[in-house]
């Protein structure tokens, strides 16, 4: 099960560089411990201590925000594309 | 038509348009799913933003913050200080805009020729830095008056006011909403309305996903949320970006003859998922759709000719929206 996860440019420490990495998971939950497996980090700034997504980041599934989704919950499937953005202001 | 005593008073009351070429095709007996567009551009200054800035400013005159000769200070990536520097310039006010050098060069020149005075912030930091440097500014300069559009309750109170129930009384059996989230303030208010008026309507957002220039280096710590925004108005929210926007937005000019900017693509793109899914769904479906407003300040961007891939590259890093 592969999912392609686009990395914003400030999270890129962690990933080496890298825009794009593959995990795997069956929850986004799943997926952000599979990626901090093996790019150590990531995970602690995307999720607070309390278990819930950092406000000023936001996490699409196929284009769609999680928060109305699942948020960590959301379902996860074989090809889908999973990104990661900093909230920014506009208009 | 009506007539009008100034400018002011024909803000709103837009138009709604079918568009019956690009709305989806149903199997044969299935219930119908429509789009329809409404068109914003028919304002003052040629976008939604004219309701906002109106009610922004009344408010302020009617709670006594904004006195004749003032300075009104505003962040904007173009359309609301496009909008102020009308209503300023018609109520006697001066207007100073903090926004990121990357808009189109139409923005500026529109905004001068109005008369209001433009700081800018750097591409970089795009519009969160704008908002940052107009906090300053506002400090700095305790006399002006910041409207501050991402928070101003005003700004979402105009779309609960005026787009809400124009959008209702024109299309009674609508079952979807779809617009652009930036201030949030029109998801806000017209959401807001239409939830309190239409059982199971759905309230979409589309959310323009810029080149990776406008997210920059930004620390997770520097993001931000309007202070108008209340993620339970709204039923979903999409991302959609650059490619997508501008394949839309050429797809309603040639299909539908609609000339619109590409925040509209962004919007239509939404617009047209929720659209799909009620068809494959075989449920009927009344999807409104708002045009922020028109291509004309968007044309120097070259995006509207050339491939995608030519469009593309030349919206990366602007603030295509």
């Amino acid at each position: 099960m592969a999912i392609e996860v686009r990395i914003p440019t400030i999270l890129r420490s962690h990933t080496g560089g890298a825009k794009v990495v593959e995990g795997t998971g069956d929850t986004l939950n799943d997926l952000l411990s599979d990626l901090d497996a093996r790019h150590p980090g990531l995970r602690g700034r995307l999720v607070t201590d309390d278990g819930g997504l950092h406000r000023f980041v936001n996490v699409y599934v196929n284009d769609e925000d999680v928060r109305f989704l699942g948020a960590l919950d959301t379902k996860l499937s074989d090809g889908d594309t999973v990104t990661i953005l900093p909230a920014v202001a506009g208009g | 038509m009506p007539r009008y005593e100034s400018l002011l008073d024909a803000c709103g009351g837009t138009p709604l348009v079918g568009l019956p070429r690009l709305s989806p095709t149903v199997p044969e007996g299935a219930p119908p799913v429509r789009l329809w567009a409404k068109l914003e551009d028919r304002n003052p200054t040629g976008s939604v933003k004219d309701r906002a800035a109106l009610f922004m400013v009344r408010a302020a005159e009617e709670a006594g913050r904004l006195r004749p000769g003032d300075t009104i200070l505003e962040p904007t990536s173009g359309n609301t200080g496009i909008a102020l520097a009308m209503v300023a310039k018609l109520r006697g006010y001066r207007l100073v805009c903090v926004m990121p050098e990357n808009v189109s060069a139409e923005r500026v020149q529109l905004l001068r020729m109005y008369g209001a005075e433009i700081i800018f912030s750097p591409a970089a930091g795009g519009s969160n830095q704008a908002v940052a440097n107009a906090k300053m500014l506002a400090a700095e300069h305790p006399d002006w008056v910041m409207l501050y559009q991402y928070g101003n309750e005003a700004n979402a109170r105009a779309h609960y006011e005026t787009t809400g129930p124009e959008l209702l009384r024109d299309l009674p059996t609508i079952t979807h909403f779809v617009a652009g989230l930036g201030t949030t303030g029109t998801l806000m208010g017209t959401g807001r309305y239409l939830r309190e008026k239409v059982e199971s309507i759905e309230i979409v957002a589309a959310e323009p996903r810029y080149g990776e220039l406008v997210y920059g280096l930004r620390n997770i710590d520097e993001g931000y949320v309007p202070e108008l925004y209340d993620p339970s108005v709204l039923t979903r929210r999409f991302s959609v970006g650059t490619r997508d926007a501008v394949l839309r937005t050429r797809q309603l000019v040639e299909v539908e003859g609609l000339f619109v900017g590409f925040s509209t693509g962004a919007v239509l793109h939404a617009a047209l998922a929720v659209a799909h899914e009620a068809v494959k769904a075989g449920r009927r479906a009344d999807v409104a759709f708002l045009v922020a407003d028109a291509g004309w300040k968007y044309l120097s961007t070259g995006a509207y000719g050339g491939t995608l891939s030519d469009a593309e590259e030349a919206l990366e890093g602007q603030l295509w929206a």
